[in-house]
């Protein structure tokens, strides 16, 4: 099997495959985790999912992250299992929050109401006058770079896989990957594990898929003492998230790591791959955070970075076989979630390559489905 | 005898002002940073690490690492290696991430 791509889906892969078993070479133009991976944050989330596909996916894959910790050790991941809390400024929001918390309980979801006057037990420096939030004890976080590098270290340690960074997949035909550092691989699959740069992979084989990148900011404040103990956010965050429109949406998700930086993260806007500074963009995931947590109005912001999530036009990823090419499997296109979504892709590309029942019904991540639309 | 970098470039620097570190005198000349001038006072650490307590100066010098960093007039975690010295100023040693008023 060939892998193309050091980031966190391609790590998962490798992994699952040669759990499996099987022979792989993971092939990266770059570094490991030299893309998207190393440019987000490592947020696990089924909160900010509605009922449907990527739920249950989420669902999966948080609890192979939880399977992984045991494994790898929490440490080597930096995994915290720390819960998330959703908090809502009026009435109305509460309502709509706590109406789609009911559904997804019924997803298999833990979620449990907050009332207004609950919330300072569980965060402090909240601000006042939020009408109540929804806990989600199943949220975690780790560290991207250090969870694909650990999950990448396990795989090479079976001796079935070869790590080819600096080479760049330049063509692609049945059986044949051809890279510029290596020459010709040989293979019976391929795993397209290209993130955000998932389209240009399948071109080069002839086919289709829309993958798009939708930027996102990220600011790191100074090292402050344990000041937010959840990943907490608004409830307009979901409607962020779905939306279709490439403007700007923005509502902050404010979380305190383990080093002492608070994470105030992210924006979300298609501007191709623009890597420029947007000040207006900073300023107002500053002032959304500050709402919600009034102690960060003091606290200085050291730097922020920028990446670039892989989008598909219906927000959820391409896992499968592509139509008209069966040994090119796609896994990309996961875009603000690929972390938390990775374990779980790695197990449906695993699944489907080993002709094992997959763990659920992947249709609505069938490559295919862009192709269909268009004609 | 001390050398002095001034001596080589023939500087004519303005008389020197004064500052305070953890309530002692500091010399500077107009101009130098604050990391500048307190080496020049001979000290070479003026602040303790988040992790282990442990004692830190300039290490790059030039505002890329962080590890200078100081309480200057009451804010914390300024790179005393950018920040100019300027008369009166209080300048004290940053304890682990100087914000022990949010503890
Ligand atoms: C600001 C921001 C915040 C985020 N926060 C979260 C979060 O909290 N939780 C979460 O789950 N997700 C988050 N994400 C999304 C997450 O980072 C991505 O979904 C995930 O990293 C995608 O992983 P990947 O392995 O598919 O892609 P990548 O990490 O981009 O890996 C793809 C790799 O393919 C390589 N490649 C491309 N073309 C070729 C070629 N021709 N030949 C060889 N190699 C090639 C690239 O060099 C790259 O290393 C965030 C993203 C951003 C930008
Ligand atoms: S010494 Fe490196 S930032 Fe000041």
């Amino acid at each position: 099997m060939v892998v193309i791509g050091a980031g966190m889906i391609g790590a998962a892969c490798a992994d699952a495959l040669a759990t499996r078993g099987m022979r792989v070479a993971v092939v990266d133009r770059g570094p490991v985790v030299g893309g998207t991976t190393g440019a987000g944050e490592g947020n696990l989330l089924v909160s900010d999912k509605a009922p449907g596909p990527e739920l249950e996916l989420a669902v999966e894959s948080l609890r192979l992250w939880g399977e992984l910790a045991g494994e790898l050790g929490a440490r080597a991941l930096e995994y915290e299992p720390k819960g998330g809390l959703v908090v809502a400024r009026d009435q109305r929001a509460f309502a709509e929050l706590r109406a789609s918390a009911e559904l997804q309980r019924a997803a298999g979801v833990t979620a449990v109401d907050v009332p207004a006057d609950g919330l300072r037990e569980w965060e402090p420096h909240l601000a006042p006058g939020l009408a109540g939030g929804v806990h989600y004890p199943q949220d975690a976080q780790v560290q991207p770079a250090l969870a694909a590098a650990a999950l990448l270290r396990r795989a090479r340690a079976t001796g079935r896989v070869d790590l080819l960074t600096a080479t760049a997949v330049t063509g692609l035909a049945k059986g044949r990957v051809e890279t510029d550092a290596h020459g010709t691989l040989h293979c019976g699959a391929v795993v397209n594990a290209a993130g955000t740069w998932g389209g240009e992979v399948a071109a080069l084989a002839g086919a289709t898929l829309p993958v798009l990148p939708r930027r996102g900011f990220v600011l790191v404040t100074e090292p402050l003492p344990p000041l937010v103990r959840h990943k907490v956010y608004a409830a307009d965050y979901v409607a962020d998230v779905a939306s279709g429109s490439a403007d700007l949406q923005s509502s902050a998700v404010v979380e305190g790591t383990a080093a002492g930086p608070v994470l105030i993260g992210a924006s979300r806007e298609r501007v191709g791959f623009d890597r420029s500074l947007s000040a207006p963009v900073l300023a107002r995931l500053a002032a959304q955070a500050a709402e919600l947590f009034p102690v960060l109005r003091d606290v200085r912001v050291l730097r922020a970075y920028r990446g670039f999530r892989p989008y598909l036009p219906d927000h959820l990823p391409a896992i499968g076989p592509d139509p008209d090419r069966p040994w090119l499997l796609h896994a990309c296109g996961h875009e603000g979630a690929g972390i938390g979504l990775a374990p779980a892709t790695a197990r449906l590309i695993a699944q489907l390559l080993d002709g094992e029942k997959p763990f659920m019904d992947p249709a609505a991540f069938g490559p295919g489905r862009f192709e269909k639309e268009e004609s | 005898m001390r050398r002095s970098p001034l001596d080589l470039v023939r500087a004519r620097p303005e008389p020197p002002i004064e500052f305070s570190f953890d309530g002692e005198p500091v010399a500077a000349l107009p101009g130098q940073s604050v990391a500048a001038a307190l080496w020049q006072s001979g000290r070479l650490a003026w602040r303790r690490t988040r992790v282990g307590d442990r004692p830190r100066g300039a290490f790059c010098g030039m505002g890329a690492c962080y590890d200078c960093l100081v309480e200057l007039d009451g804010v914390p975690n300024v790179r005393a290696c950018l920040a100019p010295a300027r008369p009166g100023a209080l300048v004290r040693t940053q304890q682990g991430d100087g914000h022990d008023e949010l503890r």
